[in-house]
């Protein structure tokens, strides 16, 4: 056997057109798989050999696990969730010129706000640095542990689950779900059926009402909303994101991991043989079959074929085919797993996470340790916190003034009664403080036997004005620059260097912009 | 058409029964029905469409839909909406006197950026979209002025025009055509051309020049000034300084001492309402030579 990610069954495409498999209709119960428990006789819906090109998707009904992954799975469900309704509430007290809400998406005034720090739209690359980070994060747990990421903290595996917890609220569990699924159209069925989207709907429109808080104050957002007074734009997105959570959690469910998303394809190549997967431990539980009281456990397998593995899994696959694309690495089945190991008296673990590698080793009967420090694994362990460092480095030394120098081009310069020169600049000055700072502007760099050019600011009176910059805020200077003829005279070239200063006036501090001084072509 | 096809055992599909050359015959494989029930629906969706929108030219007119919807109705809400948003400074600039209004950094704001796209509407083709200015049309960024570069005779040459026959307070001063009328010979017009060009220290013919001294006396120091600095008043360009409206070589001068020149520029006053004539003049003093 070749378990290596890259030998992933591919559907088959000769059995296109004899799909047949119907659970809706199959799923009885037949004889006892060991003493007390039940046989399913059930195929699963995305078996290997159910796969045909293209299928009209049959409905998978999970069963409920119970067990370690299970519980698991609801902590970071209520932790996600928490945290995505929590969040736009947090306050974050800048000042009364800003915001107060700690992570705020300031479309209106091209502001990102993180706690302490403030991301202005020419400073998006921290975003950037934000999303590397994230994808390092990502490969990392990969590497080590598959798809984490899929199985229990992806936004589509939260609200699905969330989605079937509210299915089996109502509706019941697995068997009741398929009967009703089976049964005629009844009062009952209408009943349960509507309850069940309706409070899908509900938690769909709570999603996308909670997504626009993160572009709003919130609290003025809810009051607004309340009243119906809030921008229509709000109630655009949330019927957005509304309709696509229930479409993609209540509907689509296991189809956008498998069809739609791009991860179970990019996925083979950020695992190795020894990342820990959930996999079905083929040595120990083949040859697989029904198992009865007091028969041996001698020269069989563990496996007595319950296909609880089956009936828990929500993107509806066989674990004991092996690695699959489907597989969204949840480990349910490893809960369903345990839960009949245990009743029948067998150790547990007979699906659970591990390497390819011990996989391959326990066919011989040996076992291969878990190697976690592998050059795959160092290698993001040390990008990690060099990308980390990288990005505190920037943000500690962040500039909190940015001065833009645009040298007019049309004219290029202006010819002057006395002979002399006129040049006309735009000098923006960016404070990022939050505090009013003031300015004075100087220029230098020009040939030592050039006198200084005279400065004029538009809308400033008198020699070297001060300039207030608001905090948080741009603004632009109109700056002309006038040589007498005598200097002009003097000049080598049409086009001379030349640099602004600014210099802030409450500290010293001097910001230097290099340009150029037009002069006629001599 | 023949009648119905026949199951075709090969292709697992039924044929639609129509049969060429004998034993030529098509698979019947209609279209997808999501693809069908998409065109039925955009169909239903034109019809819609006719009836509530406009959509149908007829020979003189259209269609005009029972929504009444019209892009162009939307439009002028949207320049009314502009205007009345506008409004605020508007009137604030309508009511201050044009001096006043560069000492207030709202009103300058609002006048420069008012400004600069009327100037791009209605000055840019003579005076150039940077206001720098062609032969025979005065750059406005420099600090020579024909007729007064303060903001008052700024606002003055913008509403009434220069030289306009259509309007009675428009700028007008008419040089004499000395050449093309015979007021002076063809040699004292170049004695004089080269004496002016002496003003300005470029003169290379310094006999020429004394015997043009004379006849500038004469014929043009009462406009232009003794020492050719010209006069503002009467519009009378100054030649003595670096700037030259028609071009500072000799063979330019003569000209304009032939031919008097007198460009003419048209009165804005009745085309552009009283505030856009005020953002201009603010716009155009802001420009680097405003006095």
């Amino acid at each position: 056997m070749s378990n290596t990610p890259d030998s992933y069954v591919m559907p088959k495409t000769a059995s296109a057109g004899s799909h047949a498999t119907d659970s809706a209709t199959a799923d009885t119960h037949q004889g006892q798989a060991a003493p007390g428990i039940d046989r399913h006789d059930v195929e699963a819906v995305n078996a290997v050999e159910n796969r045909p090109l293209y299928a009209d998707r049959v409905a998978i009904h999970p069963k409920r696990a119970k067990g370690t992954f299970r519980n698991l799975k609801w902590l970071v469900m209520a932790l996600t969730l928490g945290v995505y309704y929590v969040t736009p509430w947090l306050r974050w007290d800048r000042g009364p010129a800003l915001p107060d809400q700690a992570v705020l998406i300031d479309f209106a005034n091209q502001r990102l706000f993180f706690g302490p720090m403030e991301i202005w739209a020419q400073e998006f690359y921290y975003v950037t640095g934000l999303l590397v980070l994230a994808s390092l994060a990502l490969f990392l747990v990969t590497a080590l542990a598959g798809r984490v990421w899929c199985g229990y903290a992806c936004p589509q595996t939260v609200w699905t689950d969330l989605f079937i917890m509210v299915e089996r609220f109502i509706q019941g569990d697995r068997n009741a779900r398929l009967r009703l699924q089976k049964a005629p159209w009844s009062a009952d069925k209408i009943w349960k059926i509507s309850i069940t989207h309706a409070i899908w709907l509900l938690i769909s429109v709570l999603t996308g009402g909670a997504l626009v808080f993160y572009f709003r104050d919130a609290p003025t957002l809810a009051y607004e909303f309340a009243t119906g007074t809030a921008p229509y734009i709000a109630y655009v997105f949330v019927g957005v994101f509304a309709a696509t959570t229930y479409l993609l959690g209540g509907l689509a469910r296991e189809q956008v991991c498998i069809y739609m998303c791009p991860w179970p394809r990019i996925q083979g190549a950020m695992f190795d043989d020894h990342s820990l997967l959930v996999s079905y431990r083929e040595a120990r539980g083949e040859p697989r079959g029904p198992h009865k009281k007091n028969d041996t456990w001698e020269g069989r397998g563990d496996c007595i074929d319950c296909k609880q593995c089956v009936v828990v899994c929500p993107v509806g696959i066989d674990i004991r085919d092996g690695p699959q694309l489907e597989c969204i690495q949840c480990a349910l089945c490893v809960d369903a797993c345990n839960e009949i190991m245990g009743k029948i008296g067998r150790p547990g673990n007979l699906i659970a996470y591990d390497t390819f590698h011990n996989l391959e080793a326990a066919k011989t009967g040996g076992t291969a340790p878990v190697k976690i420090f592998r050059p795959r694994t160092i290698l993001y362990m040390v990008v990690i916190p060099a990308v980390l460092a990288l990005m505190t480095y920037g943000w500690v030394n962040r500039s909190e003034l940015q001065v833009n120098v645009l040298r007019d081009r049309n004219p290029l310069f202006v010819r002057l009664s006395d002979g002399g020169v006129r040049n006309g600049y735009t000098v923006k000055i960016l404070n990022k403080r939050h505090e009013t700072r003031t300015f004075s502007i100087d220029v230098e760099g020009l040939p030592p036997a050039i006198e200084k050019p005279k400065i004029t600011l538009v809308g400033f009176a008198g020699d070297n004005p001060r300039v207030d910059v608001a905090p948080d805020n741009l603004r632009a200077l109109r700056i002309y620059l006038s040589m007498p003829a005598s200097s002009v005279k003097k000049l080598t070239s049409d086009a001379t260097d030349l640099t602004f200063v600014v210099t802030d006036t409450g500290n010293g501090s001097q910001t230097r912009r290099g340009t150029l001084i037009r002069t006629p072509k001599r | 058409m023949a009648d119905k096809g026949r199951f075709d055992e090969a292709t697992g599909t039924h044929t639609t029964g129509h049969v060429w050359d004998d034993d030529l015959e098509e698979l019947n494989k209609p279209l997808p029905k999501w693809w069908l029930y998409v065109l039925y629906a955009c169909i239903i969706w034109a019809i819609v469409y006719w009836v509530l929108y406009p959509s149908w030219p007829m020979m003189t007119d259209y269609t005009k839909g029972t929504l009444g919807f019209s892009q162009r109705a939307l439009v002028m809400e949207q320049v009314a909406a502009g205007k009345a948003a506008q409004a605020k400074f508007r009137d604030a600039i309508a009511k201050a006197e044009i001096s006043e209004i560069p000492k207030k950094p709202e009103l300058l704001n609002f006048a420069l950026a008012g400004g600069k796209a009327a100037f791009g509407d209605n000055c840019a083709p003579c005076h150039g979209r940077g206001a720098q200015g062609f032969k025979g049309y005065p750059n406005l960024n420099d600090d020579d002025w024909i007729w007064g570069g303060d903001l008052e005779a700024i606002q003055t040459t913008i509403r009434h025009g220069i030289r306009s026959n259509a309007d009675d307070d428009t700028r007008a001063s008419d040089m004499p055509k000395f050449g093309e009328e015979d007021l002076l010979e063809k040699a004292q017009i170049k004695d004089v051309a080269e004496y002016v060009l002496s003003l300005g220290g470029s003169s290379k013919d310094a006999d020429a020049a004394a015997r043009g001294k004379e006849v500038y006396a004469e014929n043009c120091a009462s406009c232009h000034g003794e020492n050719g600095e010209g006069n503002q008043e009467l519009g009378a360009p100054n030649l003595a300084d670096a700037i030259w409206l028609y071009g500072g070589d000799k063979a330019d001068i003569v000209t304009s001492i032939n031919t008097g020149r007198g460009g003419v520029m048209p009165p804005w006053s009745p085309r552009l309402d009283d505030v856009t004539i005020k953002q201009l003049t603010v716009y155009v003093h802001s420009l680097g030579g405003g006095k």
